[in-house]
């Protein structure tokens, strides 16, 4: 029964959606107050409907209803309940259908903001790209599917999809996603209406610092997985899925930039409502990479052709429409007031041509083994060397201009003079890199120049920060001028530093690692960056879906104890699968990492163990990065709590 | 800005999006006409570090074999692994392995830890043999006949779907040729 209203709410969040795409846009047009009004209203109702359709299809999973197809194909009676729950989002069907709620969540967001022109015809567009979703859905992929007879029981979820990080990698990737299809609406909204202005980008910032936020944590999310569950002790391996998602990001990123130029310059209108539609675009592009089967991949999870047309006819009406749209209207937005190259603008505009350039690099990478194919039949593949040679320059092009950019004040600001601000930051970055380089000689001497240069970038920023509150001048109120400063100062300052502290984790567990093998009997130890383990024990254990082989190792460090660590090899007998699950010690300064192998006859275990320096780094400073968004996003303070010296300060942020 | 720059993002989208048409109707997997039916690329290939069982074209020749490229570094390969662990398990066909691209003693480690289906391995560091198998990525099967033919490529990893509707039969198919 629920698995027919739930297909039933579908096709009627459909037709509210098709509603909410044509009616209110034409009324919007025509000055109709009343008729572009519904868009709120529809938004909603798509929003619930939706809403009731995931609702059905969780209880399907939930109670293991083995006559939906969906149900068979990815879950297990013995599947523990958690995984029945998130398996809802560990398939195509459902992932879509995740998709379309976050879709619609974001529309019935933006519709519960103030109602305007702006808003409704914003809400309107979200419902043409919902439209477009929800026909995918339905047409191709319907997670309602019913198989008859029904078998007595499913084939399980992929067992490296059990996991508590994939529970939410997905979502929040989505939600990064989807959230760029507000920005692209918004984009669409205001070239339709000729009007991209400050009032413009003060209601799309939000928005676009939000699905920033997300797509940021999902992402790391992604490489976190990577790093304890598969094994291999890396975390980043250029995967085309994973460039898929990058690519939003880079350019997301660059569009936090420069609306932030057309909110306190009016300049770079034309080319941030275009970086808008391109973040939404890539996403676009990420989600057809994975569901075409046009690049072969470990996220692939629906490889379908059919389907691949359907998402390339989604791409050719949204993106074809929105930069036909560009091409037609963007020559009327006008810029206001002068542009100084030397100027906080100026430096955002070199921000984004590194950022422009990185995502061309990546989607260059990603397509080029496809563009070469078509056009000669030979078949080559792009690596991780092609990813990291092009892609360290230009980051530390990028680390390079951070701390003076973010230094120079708007509309004219003196380079020199943040220059000279900066040289203790060049120092502390000096003396970085000759330790790193003297302590990891020989083999690590670029990975020595991009620690300093996240020291140089994370320094700068400090620096300037500590100038604003006037840290050694005034120290007793330095607390309360900090609390004072803008919040998109505030925000910017925390992501910067913790995008230096990324870099240090990348450097780290990257290029600094270090590992070690050998066969293991119960007593042996392996020893790796000055940690000793011992193999204390192995035994055979039980889970719910699965059977584990479970090592003990204690682990010692110049003689003192330090702790006791368990890896585990898994195998999951429906899906005939094994996993690993290595043993992970995280301190501030590196991760002890030890993998369990097969045994091989008397000989023992193959132990893999590697010693990665500053990986926590990295999910520090990305966790830094979602924060100095969220604060980035805040509203602004009340205006009677600016009192005279931030008023003074918050003219130059 | 002038007018027809304007247009260039909208030009831009519209070519990239006739290459996607095109790639579309490529079936990824299909098998390039240039090597179906060829004979096997002739190569010698020596061990992987921790192991004693090369690979040359040799070996493979008068049986049906599968030759499957390989590499730790490939996640897909994880996913295509128990499948290949089944079909040595129980299917009477000689598996070899290319370990492609893959640094000294990583192949063996991670063949330690998740169980080696291969008869043959060869190392094939700097991916000289993959590009005369034309290998786009990992993993790619191979289905050769006794005669040293390739028949079939798989592209992307084996899934048991895949084996039992796409590979298997061929295989079969062959073994019964003479």
């Amino acid at each position: 029964m629920f698995v027919e209203v739930g297909n039933f709410a579908l096709i009627l969040a459909f037709l509210a959606a098709i509603y909410q795409g044509t009616l209110p846009l034409a009324g919007a047009l025509k000055g109709d107050v009343a008729v572009r009004s519904t868009a709120h209203a529809a938004a909603i109702a798509q929003g619930l409907l939706i809403v009731l359709a995931f609702a059905c299809l969780t209880q399907a999973h939930a109670v293991s209803d083995f006559s939906v197809a969906n149900v068979v194909q990815n879950s297990h009676s013995a599947k523990p309940f958690i995984y029945k729950l998130t398996g809802v989002w560990g398939n195509h069907e459902g992932s879509m259908l995740l998709w379309a709620l976050i879709l619609a969540a974001f529309g019935a967001a933006v519709a519960a903001t103030k109602d305007s022109a702006l808003t409704a015809m914003t809400v309107s567009v979200q419902g043409l790209v919902a439209a477009a979703f929800l026909a995918f859905i339905i047409f191709t992929s319907n997670p309602f599917a019913r198989v008859l007879p029904a078998p007595v029981d499913g084939m399980d979820l992929n067992p490296l999809l059990q996991d508590p990080g994939l529970i939410i990698h997905p979502p929040f990737l989505y939600l990064g996603y989807v959230g760029f299809s507000i920005t692209f609406a918004y984009a669409v909204a205001g070239l339709i209406q000729g009007r991209i202005d400050a009032e413009w980008a003060r209601a799309v910032r939000p928005f676009a610092l939000a699905a920033w936020v997300f797509l940021t944590i999902g992402i790391a999310l992604g490489s976190w997985w990577a790093y304890y569950e598969l094994g291999w002790g890396g975390f980043w391996a250029w995967d085309p899925v994973e460039n898929a998602s990058f690519m939003p990001w880079l350019a997301g990123t660059a569009l936090l930039h420069s609306i932030r130029v057309v909110e306190k310059r009016g300049a770079l209108k034309v080319w941030t409502v275009l970086l808008a539609i391109l973040a939404f675009s890539l996403s676009l592009v990420g989600t057809f990479l994975v569901r075409s089967g046009i690049l072969t991949s470990v996220h692939a999870f629906a490889v379908d052709p059919q389907r691949g047309v359907f998402i390339l006819a989604i791409l050719a009406f949204a993106i074809g429409g929105s930069l036909t749209l560009f091409a037609l209207r963007a020559g009327k937005l006008q810029s206001e007031g002068s542009f100084e190259p030397v100027s906080r603008e100026g430096a955002l505009v070199v921000n984004n041509v590194i950022l422009c350039t990185m995502t061309a690099t990546v989607f260059i990478g990603t397509f080029y083994p496809l563009f070469v194919d078509i056009l000669s039949g030979e078949r080559l593949s792009v690596g991780a060397p092609y990813f990291n040679a092009v892609f360290a320059p230009l980051s530390a092009l990028m680390l390079f201009a951070m701390a003076p950019g973010a230094m120079l004040a708007w509309k004219k600001g003196r380079l020199v003079e943040a220059l000279r601000a900066a040289a203790p930051a060049a120092g502390a970055a000096f003396v970085v890199v000759v330790l790193a380089a003297w302590l990891a000689w020989p083999k690590t001497i670029v990975a020595a120049f991009g620690a300093g240069l996240a020291v140089w970038a994370g320094g700068g920023a400090l620096i300037d920060l500590g100038k604003r509150i006037r840290l050694t001048a005034e120290p007793k109120r330095a607390w309360s001028r900090l609390g004072g400063l803008p919040r998109p100062y505030l925000g910017m300052t925390v992501a910067h530093v913790g995008v230096a502290v990324i870099v240090i984790g990348v450097m780290g567990a990257g290029v600094w690692r270090v590992e070690t093998v050998r066969l293991m009997n119960v007593g042996d130890v392996i020893s790796v960056g000055g940690f000793d383990a011992t193999l204390t024990s192995v035994e055979n254990l039980e889970g719910p879906n699965f059977l584990s082989e479970s090592a003990r190792f204690s682990i010692v460090k110049s003689g003192k104890d330090v702790t006791e660590l368990v890896a585990e090899r898994r195998f999951y007998p429906v899906r005939q699968m094994q996993t690993t699950e290595a043993a992970i010690r995280t301190t501030a300064m590196g991760d002890l990492y030890v993998v369990l192998g097969e045994r091989r006859s008397a000989a023992g275990w193959a132990v893999k163990a590697y010693y990665n320096p500053f990986v926590f780094w990295m999910w520090f400073g990305s966790g830094m990065l979602a924060v100095g968004g969220v604060i980035a996003g805040l509203p602004k303070r009340a205006a009677h709590r600016a009192s005279a010296p931030d008023a003074a300060l918050g003219s130059v942020s | 800005m002038t007018r027809a720059l304007l247009f260039a993002p909208l030009i831009a989208f519209a070519a990239i999006a006739a290459w996607f048409a095109v790639g579309l109707r490529q079936d990824p997997s299909r098998i390039p006409s240039v090597l179906i039916d060829q004979p096997l690329p002739t190569f010698t290939l020596p061990a992987i570090e921790g192991r004693d069982n090369p690979l040359s074209s040799e070996y493979v020749k008068g049986e049906v074999a599968l030759i499957n490229v390989f590499a730790s570094w490939c996640i897909p390969c994880a996913i295509e692994h128990p499948v290949l662990m089944q079909i040595a398990e129980d299917e009477d066909i000689l598996i070899a392995g290319i370990n492609w691209k893959e640094k000294p003693g990583d192949g063996a480690a991670w063949l330690a830890r998740l169980g080696d289906p291969y008869d043959f391995i060869g190392d094939d560091a700097d991916g000289r043999v993959a590009i005369d198998f034309g290998v786009t990525g990992a993993p790619e099967t191979f289905v050769v006949d006794r005669k040293g033919r390739i028949r079939l490529k798989q592209v992307g990893p084996i899934t048991e779907q895949i084996w039992e509707q796409d590979i298997r039969p061929v295989v079969r198919r062959l073994q019964a040729e003479e």
